[in-house]
């Protein structure tokens, strides 16, 4: 199962992608976008095999015995491949595992090391390009109008704001139009949705209307849990408005259809 | 305290189409939030008084009972009496018996939180003795027999031309055809039957923003100057507030002031702020004869060895509520509570209880926005997730919910059923979605669709499968 580290002097760091799980099943091409953008970047990329999810639902939901399950599974998971850094599509996922996976195995001497090991190591995708690499050497281009929606554990947790502006800001023929009420959550927060549909429903009109106002005719996002709520809403509205993850955008690898999109358009 | 939680998610469904309530609830938005924004950008210091007001306050809880009988000592010291309330009950009596012993019929009160929680009107009223809130929000909301729906405006809910139909209604002897368009009309109207009662009040009862240990004092922050006029005209000043507000110093409480007033409504201070130490002393040109102060625990005390123990650095300034997304979609009746939005949310429960109250902390999407607004940086997010840990813990959800999470968490344990699970996942919901590429319905998550589509995954399979097979030499 272990790999050792590539070899080549001229590599860069090698990153482990924790695909998240609802990339893994709902978008592949975030995650495959993902994988580009850090080779493209000069990482040595691996898909640690036994991965799945981070443990968030059973953690918001107050289950802190299965979310200490899951922690501790996953630790083993992403631990199998030794690499430098663990990089998720994805804000919430990467901040659950930054701030409270430690606590969740405190209890176990030996794995709350590994657990803060693993913690220091992962990282949000646009902020770990932007911030640990320096990179935003972004080839793609995209002729279209574009509003970006900061989701609010990639916003509040790890600061992530300007990072991913600023590889969109390098790809040619984008717009990007900022959004009204931006820090304004979008009514996602895992079984949230299914508690209080009427709230979340409320609060995801919202958005979906600020979205319609900026005129863009995409919105792209750091986190799929918000970004299968805003397409879902945008859908059910009729809007014309894309949704997509902000990584296939920067990967060029926008051919395939829109997040909630039927294939036909291809 | 009473508490209608338990009707929170009807509440909040009727709530979420209130038409009136939707254009309340944005003003709301839209003002409190920018000023308080450009009050903060205005101070380059903001950040470094938020770390200074949480440690202050973390040490006072640490030695809340060494500064609370410092507080009383001080009040003695200066002819002004202390009563420790255990729980509303107490406090409420204590409240009446200093009534009773002034002969007081009627009672003037400035706007005071603590007061809406132990329900002290009507427990006055009960006894023959008439009560008037002072505030102009307040006023209207006692006139419309409703509960404050936010704890810095309380009539937020309502709007301008039906105050004006209820000051028609109740306001007897003026002209009915008079005009009450403008707020200040309205305002004017107030002031002048508020006026009256103020000159013939006995007993004038007030909240407090802060106690000073180290005086004695009692400190009220208001905009309208009713609690000046109330704690000032009366005979007896009866000071309600519960043991958290307590501070050690003057110095400390010039702390909470300047985070107080710009968290709340965006003023750098507010127009009045007002100390009270004691009856009025010989030479004093005006100031009550009699100095009260009831010191209501209610539950507080309990919450000092518990995880929700910071939960007592609350400065009630709101800026959590202003900034909430759910608050924001429902407004504060919703709650159930007379405190609502992120710090109802956790004090609630705390307060009556988790059976009453747990709708409560599940309603949050844990957005993160109160915590970092708050002048006190109390990590509300964290308590609401604490409060359904305790709901778990304590078999409180449903059964079946449990048992959906049990066998999500095994599959999450076990790739080899995860990787099945997920590529019959995928088969199914694409299937679903046919050709729209989403799902107007799901199975098993029918509140999911009622509001929204849910997008079907991409062709092809999942991830892990796809990425695999092209690994495969």
């Amino acid at each position: 199962m272990t790999s050792p580290p590539p070899s080549s002097a001229a590599a860069g760091p090698t990153v482990a992608l924790f695909v998240t799980c609802l990339a893994d099943l709902f978008r592949p091409t975030a995650a495959f976008a993902a994988l580009r953008l850090l080779e493209r970047a000069g990482c040595t990329v691996t898909v640690p095999p036994r991965q799945t999810c981070c443990g968030q639902p059973a953690f918001t939901n107050g289950d802190r015995d299965l979310a200490r399950d899951q922690a501790w599974f996953m630790v083993e998971a992403l631990e199998a491949e030794l690499v430098d850094y663990v990089v998720a599509p994805s804000g919430s996922c990467a901040s659950h595992i930054r701030h409270h996976y430690p606590a969740l195995l405190e209890h176990d001497p030996d794995m709350v090391k590994r657990a803060r090991h693993l913690s220091k190591k992962t990282y949000e995708l646009t902020s770990f390009l932007v911030d640990i690499l320096g990179w935003t050497d972004v080839e793609a281009r995209l002729d279209a109008t574009v509003t970006y929606h900061d989701t609010c554990s990639g916003l509040r947790e790890l600061g992530i704001h300007d990072q991913p502006r600023a590889l969109l800001a390098k790809v040619a023929g984008l717009d990007v139009k900022e959004l009204s009420a931006p820090e304004e959550c979008c009514g996602f927060g895992g079984s949230f949705t299914l508690k209080y549909p009427e709230i979340s429903g409320r609060m995801v009109t919202d958005k979906a209307e600020n979205i319609e106002a900026t005129g863009a005719d995409m919105i792209l996002g750091g986190d799929m849990g918000c970004l299968l709520n805003i397409a879902g809403m945008l859908k059910r509205r009729g809007s014309a408005v894309q949704v997509r993850h902000v990584a296939e955008v920067l990967a060029g690898m926008t051919d395939g259809p829109a997040i909630g999109e039927p294939s036909e358009n291809r | 305290m009473h508490v209608s939680s338990r009707q929170f998610k009807d509440n909040a469904r009727k709530a979420v189409t209130d038409d009136n309530l939707r254009q309340s609830l944005a003003t709301m938005k839209t003002g409190f939030r920018a000023r308080r924004g450009e009050a903060v950008a205005a101070l380059p210091e903001f950040e470094a008084l938020r770390e200074a007001g949480r440690a202050m306050k973390n040490h006072t809880l640490e030695n809340l009972d060494h500064y609370l009988e410092r507080f009383e000592a001080k009040v003695i010291e200066s002819g002004g009496h202390v009563h420790w309330a255990p729980d509303a009950e107490a406090a409420r009596r204590a409240v009446l018996g200093i009534c009773r012993a002034h002969g007081a019929k009627l009672v003037t009160k400035g706007k005071s939180m603590v007061t809406e929680e132990i329900e002290l009107n009507a427990f006055l009223e009960k006894n023959d003795i008439e009560s008037v809130e002072t505030d102009l929000g307040e006023y209207i909301i006692q006139l419309r027999q409703e509960q404050p729906s936010h704890i810095i405006a309380p009539a937020i809910h309502v709007r301008k031309s039906e105050v004006a139909d209820l000051f028609r209604e109740h306001h007897a002897g003026l002209p009915a055809d008079r005009p009450l368009d403008e707020p200040r009309a309205l305002l004017d109207e107030a002031r002048a039957v508020l006026r009256e009662r103020f000159l013939s009040a006995d007993v004038g009862i007030t909240g407090a923003n802060m106690l000073v240990a180290e005086t004695g004092s009692t400190v009220i922050v208001t905009n309208e100057g009713n609690g000046d006029l109330t704690q000032l005209l009366p005979r007896v000043h009866v000071v309600v507030t519960s043991i958290d507000k307590v501070v050690p110093t003057l110095e400390d409480a010039a702390t909470v002031l300047r985070l107080l007033a710009r968290s709340a409504t965006g003023q750098p201070m507010a127009t009045y702020t007002t100390l009270a130490t004691g009856p009025r002393r010989e030479g004093d040109p005006d100031g009550p004869a009699h100095f009260h102060v009831v010191l209501v625990d209610n539950g507080r005390s309990a919450l000092l060895d518990s995880p929700y123990r910071e939960v007592l650095r609350c400065i009630r300034c709101a800026a959590c509520i202003n900034h909430c997304p759910i608050y924001g979609a429902v407004g504060g009746h919703a709650y159930g509570s007379v405190y609502p939005g992120p710090i109802g949310s956790v004090l609630t429960p705390a307060l009556s209880s988790l059976e009453d109250a747990g709708s409560l902390p599940n309603a949050s999407t844990l957005c993160g926005r109160c915590e970092a607004v708050c002048p006190m940086k109390i990590p509300l997010p964290r308590m609401l997730r604490q409060w359904r840990e305790e709901e778990v813990h304590r078999s409180l959800t449903p059964e079946s919910a449990r048992r959906i999470m049990t066998a999500w968490s095994f599959a999450a344990r076990h790739p080899g059923v995860y990787r099945l699970g997920t590529s019959l996942a995928g088969r199914a919901l694409r299937f679903l979605g046919g050709r729209r590429g989403s799902l107007r319905r799901v199975p098993l998550a029918g509140e999911w669709t009622r509001v929204r589509d849910l997008p079907a995954p991409e062709p092809g399979e999942p991830f892990m499968a796809r990425y695999k097979r092209k690994k495969k030499p």
